[in-house]
């Protein structure tokens, strides 16, 4: 028995040695993997950037076999989902996947953008990672976006007509914009055609695109982490730091655990509560889309909101645009508006945290805001979380370079 | 860094969410049903009820008959004798032969497809809903969740007539008006209030099914994979503790 299972993993030797002279396949995994160096310390927020990637991953494969079953066209949509609802075999569980899966991305990059403002992760040297990372964001919303007009309920009807009029509000050139996105002069057939193509292959390629060069990026520099303190300052005679350990198998196996623990509560939403209570699946998206009736209320979904809620904050309709358009584009200058010697909150002083606290209440409560259906109390509480949000980057420009800060270790703790 | 996460968390809590109202169903008017599709003899009920009263002018477009006899544990012979009054076959849909057009000619409003009204309003909203018509004074039927709706009470047999007694409210401008303070039961039904309430919720509990038949399935199977998956993040977790151990 010895002899056979040593004659089997010397062939497979042989195999891979084939491979090896053919294809850099240890190469590449020594490289990104068993010699990649990853600090000891990673906490809860670092299991965001892998969990991620399987949300993509559960994405593509459920939306593969969702195009299996789908009609895009506007007769046929909103039955193609019932459809796949009732009549494929385990077609809900696809489904709900799906859906599942498009609020959990944003849950994970919400806390993934998070983890960095904590830590300081998008400073030196690792800006380009970061404006790759908000690439990945901007596509991913669009994405949603795309997504979200396909099963062609009211809420996929009037929630593309709210946000593609934005667009309109650009002086000149707005009108003939809008017309040339739907490819008709209302939202019809030839927008659901078109968003589906858009949704299934052009995006997706994109963010594929992006992923890879997030990971690249990542590589490079290697991971930051909770103490912001460079692991490779402090390397041992071999050139290794001594703050690190080989990602692969230390984190490997931690990431196992923490995908086990994401699937749980994954699971518990897509088995015991799909639609979140309206959250997640919004009730009118159960009616199919009519263009002859407004819903009462129309909102886009929640990983929108708060944006939505810079929108209706501000009175004027292209001054709000541009405000929104503003509230995310700053993102991407976060690394240079962060001057900051110290990377980490817990080496930052008091300052830094307060500023963060606000900015997370601001952006948390816009969020609950831009869902709800706005009397005018709500509307000046917007303005005044809209003006604490941006109020967030003109501050830490200001107060980065001064304020003061605890003495950095020299090397991570735990 | 713990203390802080708790104080975010606890600022983000304190201020006042009670004012934002994130859900569309439910609202002013809606009662709690006790609809429960786990409970088979009353979505059956439901579904008479519903073929009986509901099925004339409502079409149920997404069910399929033999689906129905699989999920309610109906035979198809119990199904074709005693669900089905038209030529439809039992792996059909549940449509009607009414005419849209004329539908909306006779009612103002071609009836609405009903199959995902479970979904789209829920459970609650249709017990309160069947609950809700009432005689107004021009000798017409009204009802309190959809004012002015242009559905007659279908149910009238079963649930009797009521007629709303009302109340005089002054409001802070100093204006008054008439409110439904509560109803009065004038022509009793063939059934009592309390067996009306359990027919409205049997309605409300099929039509919660209606609107998606793989809920029986997926909370079961939900169930364990959950299982499983506490299983797997247990073992994975101390082959994590195993292979961390000379790191710490």
């Amino acid at each position: 028995m010895a002899k056979f299972a040593s004659s089997v993993s010397k062939q497979a030797g042989a195999l891979l040695n084939w491979f090896d002279d053919r294809l850099p396949v240890t190469k590449f995994w020594n490289a990104t993997m068993t010699g990649y160096m990853a600090p000891k310390n990673f906490n809860f927020w670092y299991y965001m950037g892998s969990l991620a990637l399987l949300v993509l991953v559960i994405q593509i494969f459920s939306g593969i076999l969702l195009a299996m079953h789908y009609k895009p066209s506007a007769a046929e949509a909103f039955a193609s989902v019932e459809y796949i609802m009732r009549d494929v075999d385990w077609g809900w569980l696809i489904r709900y996947m799906h859906t599942t899966g498009a609020s959990f991305f944003f849950i994970l990059i919400y806390l993934h953008m998070f983890r960095s403002l904590l830590y300081g992760s998008h400073k030196a040297p690792r800006e380009l990672l970061w404006v790759f990372g908000m690439f990945i964001y901007v596509v991913l919303m669009a994405e949603a976006f795309l997504g979200y007009i396909l099963p062609w309920g009211q809420m996929s009807y009037w929630g593309a007509q709210v946000i593609i009029n934005l667009f309109g509000a650009i002086p000149k050139i707005g009108e003939p914009l809008t017309q040339w996105i739907r490819g008709d002069f209302f939202i019809s057939d030839a927008t659901l055609n078109r968003f589906f193509a858009l949704h299934v292959i052009a995006v997706p390629l994109a963010l594929l695109g992006l992923v890879l060069l997030h990971l690249v990026a990542l590589r490079e520099n290697g991971s930051n982490n909770p103490d912001g303190i460079e692991i490779k300052k402090n390397k041992d005679a071999d050139g290794n730091p001594l703050d690190g350990i080989p990602f692969h198998p230390y984190y490997t196996v931690k990431d196992i655990f923490g995908v086990g623990m994401f699937l749980i509560l994954f699971s518990f939403i897509l088995f015991m509560w799909p639609e979140a209570g309206g959250v997640f699946l919004e009730h009118d998206n159960f009616i199919p889309a009519n263009p002859l009736v407004t819903p009462e209320h129309i909102k886009p979904v929640w990983y929108f909101t708060p944006f939505y809620a810079i929108l209706k904050a501000v009175p004027d309709k292209l001054m709000g645009v541009v405000m929104m358009g503003a509230s995310v584009a700053i993102l991407f200058f976060l690394p240079w508006l962060d001057r900051s010697p110290v990377k980490s909150i817990r080496y930052r002083g008091m300052w830094y945290k307060v500023l963060l606290a606000l900015f997370t209440i601001a952006f948390v409560r816009l969020g609950l805001l831009g869902m709800a259906e706005g009397t005018p109390a709500q509307t000046w509480e917007m303005r005044i979380w809209t003006l604490v949000y941006f109020m967030f980057f003109v501050l830490l420009f200001f107060m980065s370079p001064s304020g003061k800060n605890k003495p950095e270790p020299d090397r991570v703790k735990h | 860094m713990k203390k802080f996460a708790t104080y975010l968390l606890f600022a983000a809590l304190v201020l006042p969410v009670s004012s934002i109202t994130v859900s569309a169903s439910g609202g002013a008017g809606v009662e709690h049903s006790g609809a429960n599709i786990g409970d088979t003899a009353s979505l059956q009920r439901g579904a008479k009820w519903y073929v009986n009263y509901c099925l004339g002018c409502h079409t149920l477009s997404y069910q399929r008959y033999n689906r129905l006899a699989e999920d309610l544990d109906l035979s198809e012979e119990m199904v074709m004798q005693n669900l089905v009054f038209s030529d439809a076959k039992f792996a059909d849909t549940m449509s009607i032969a009414m005419d849209p057009d004329q539908a909306e000619a006779w009612f103002g409003k071609t009836p609405p497809d009903l199959s995902l009204i479970g979904r789209s309003r829920g459970a609650d909203w249709v017990f309160s809903y069947l609950r809700g018509f009432y005689q107004d004074g021009n000798g017409g039927w009204n009802n309190t969740l959809l004012p002015n709706a242009s559905m007659p009470h279908v149910l009238w047999r079963l649930q009797g007539i009521q007629t709303p007694v009302y109340r005089t409210e002054t409001s802070e401008s100093g204006f008054s008006h008439e409110v439904i303070d509560h109803f009065e039961l004038t022509t009793p039904g063939t059934q009592s209030p309390e067996e009306f309430e359990g027919t409205a919720r049997d309605i409300a509990a099929f039509l919660d099914y209606v609107g998606e038949p793989a809920k029986l399935k997926r909370k079961d199977v939900g169930v364990w994979v959950i299982l499983f998956l506490v299983l797997f993040t247990f073992i994975a977790y101390l082959l994590k503790v195993e292979y961390w151990r000379d790191v710490h």
